[in-house]
């Protein structure tokens, strides 16, 4: 569970989030949109404590993530562009996260290690390798170690429909488990099987903050793009 | 641990790294061509403290600088795990330290082993040390002082000028200027700033040769006295080897990645 208090970032005079309030339940999977800029991957990152927490206040599991970094133990984190040591190799780098989580052998969560079928590329350096590629290593990463909270940053952009699928399924299997899951994502035709819950960003505010269902109801669409269409073109009225 | 794990990752990682293979080759050839040459050790130590003053700061500070920024990718990654960001950043420093100063004791150890005594050498080594650990310290602090390379590299750069020459010519044109005033206590504490010219005033303190010390070094030992001055001299390194860190640690803490 998360809870967002009052959120205000800035860098410099630019004001990234602007007192945003939230919450995030667990077994949930919740989408957040927003054009470019609008603040998500900030959001995240405040969440992940990779920007400072100032203004307002961030709780993970009731505990504010200003206290202390051992909350990031519940967290999977697949970023939007992973940023990887160019000289390590797939196996070094899978290795090393797993040296700073600590978790036994038999408690990791290795499926889609399995299904990307990584395991036969660990010897390629991080920086020789696709953008496909390396959003796999993330992916698993960010699955690896059972987290409670999966966050993906637009997890499907650099990935092959065949491996983009295999993430979908897992994403589903890991919500139906009761884990809360955060996406972020520009392509809204991918998330209708995912999703339950839509949060609407733009200049650093929320929206629209909405189950699914709801929304598909009020606006009369069968699809979350169709709907999120609708709200847009209201707005601009 | 994870703290010596991140540690032994760069290290090793940096121990692998060409530029770093090449300084220590080059330190060695240094040190062996001069202590080669010259059958005095103390005159041999001298050249070589000459080189290694210039050398190892310039090397230390640049190297740690630009590889800072290079693992800014290294470091997202680890904080997006259950690792605090003091402990990363302090591994960091730790890795860094240590393969230079490895790469100065057997760039610079082993010739004064082999060609020298350590009897003689013994304080350079320790001066080259502290020095390697000082200017990475002081790396840190500037790569973390801008989100820019080139201006990080340039504060790097500007430090080093600072205290290898700009620093040394102050203090004579403040002694020329005063020399009529008792400036002798005030003089030997802005000596004692310096870490390179401390290292240097360590070195000749121990190699007993006064003549050698400079005005600077002349009044500090006149004030401090030969063991109190070492004494003194490591200590005052030791400081500049930690200050800048821990100030570059409070930037690190509350910077946005």
């Amino acid at each position: 569970m998360i809870l967002v208090k009052n959120l205000t970032k800035k860098f410099g005079k630019f004001t990234a989030i602007d007192d945003v309030n939230l919450s995030f339940q667990n077994g949930h999977s919740i989408a957040l949109i927003g054009p470019n800029g609008c603040g998500k991957t900030t959001l995240i990152k405040c969440i992940l404590g990779l920007n400072v927490v100032e203004n307002g206040d961030i709780f993970v599991d009731e505990k504010s993530v200003k206290d202390d970094y051992l909350y990031r133990r519940n967290i999977g984190y697949m970023p939007q562009i992973g940023r990887y040591p160019e000289n390590m190799t797939i196996g070094h780098t899978i290795q090393m996260i797993k040296d700073t989580r600590k978790l036994s052998e038999e408690h990791l969560d290795t499926e889609l290690l399995e299904d990307f079928e990584l395991e036969k590329m660990y010897d390629k350096k991080m920086g020789n390798l696709s953008g496909g590629t390396t959003q796999k290593v993330s992916a698993v990463l960010a699955f690896m170690f059972d987290p409670k909270i999966i966050i993906l940053d637009e997890p499907t952009a650099g990935l092959d429909p065949l491996a983009s699928e295999i993430l979908k399924k897992k994403i589903i299997k890991e919500k139906n488990k009761g884990k809360l899951i955060i996406i972020t994502s520009h392509l809204l035709s991918e998330l209708d099987d995912i999703v339950s819950e839509i949060i609407f960003m733009n200049e650093g505010k929320i929206l629209v903050h909405q189950s699914v269902e709801d929304l598909l109801h009020q606006t009369n669409s069968e699809k979350i793009s169709e709907s999120i269409v609708t709200i847009l073109k209201e707005m601009k009225k | 641990m994870i703290m010596n794990k991140i540690a032994r990752f760069i290290f090793f990682d940096i121990l692998k790294n060409k530029i770093i293979i090449f300084y220590t080759i080059l330190l060695f050839i240094l040190s062996w061509s001069v202590l080669g040459l010259e059958s005095n050790y103390t005159k041999a130590t001298l050249s070589l403290l000459n080189v290694v003053l210039l050398v190892v700061p310039l090397v230390s500070i640049i190297f740690s600088t630009i590889y800072v920024y290079n693992s800014s990718q290294f470091v997202e990654l680890l904080l997006s795990q259950p690792v605090p960001r003091t402990k990363v950043w302090f591994n960091i420093f730790l890795g860094l330290s240590s393969a230079l100063v490895l790469a100065f004791i057997i760039g610079c150890g082993v010739p004064i082993l082999l060609y020298s005594s350590i009897e003689t050498g013994f304080s350079l080594m320790i001066a080259g040390i502290l020095l390697s650990i000082i200017f990475t310290s002081f790396a840190m602090l500037s790569a973390i002082s801008s989100r820019d390379k080139a201006k990080g590299i340039g504060i790097s750069i500007f430090i080093w000028v600072f205290f290898a020459i700009i620093y040394d010519g102050i203090l004579l044109v403040l002694m020329f200027q005063f020399a009529d005033y008792p400036i002798e206590g005030i003089m030997a504490t802005l000596a004692g700033l310096n870490p390179v010219g401390l290292a240097r005033i360590f070195v000749l303190l121990q190699l007993n040769i006064s003549a050698m010390l400079g005005a600077s070094g002349a009044i500090f030992q006149q004030v401090f006295g030969s063991g109190g001055g070492m004494g003194i001299s490591i200590v005052v390194m030791l400081i500049w080897a930690i200050v800048p860190f821990v100030l570059s640690l409070i930037k690190f803490n509350k910077k946005d990645l």
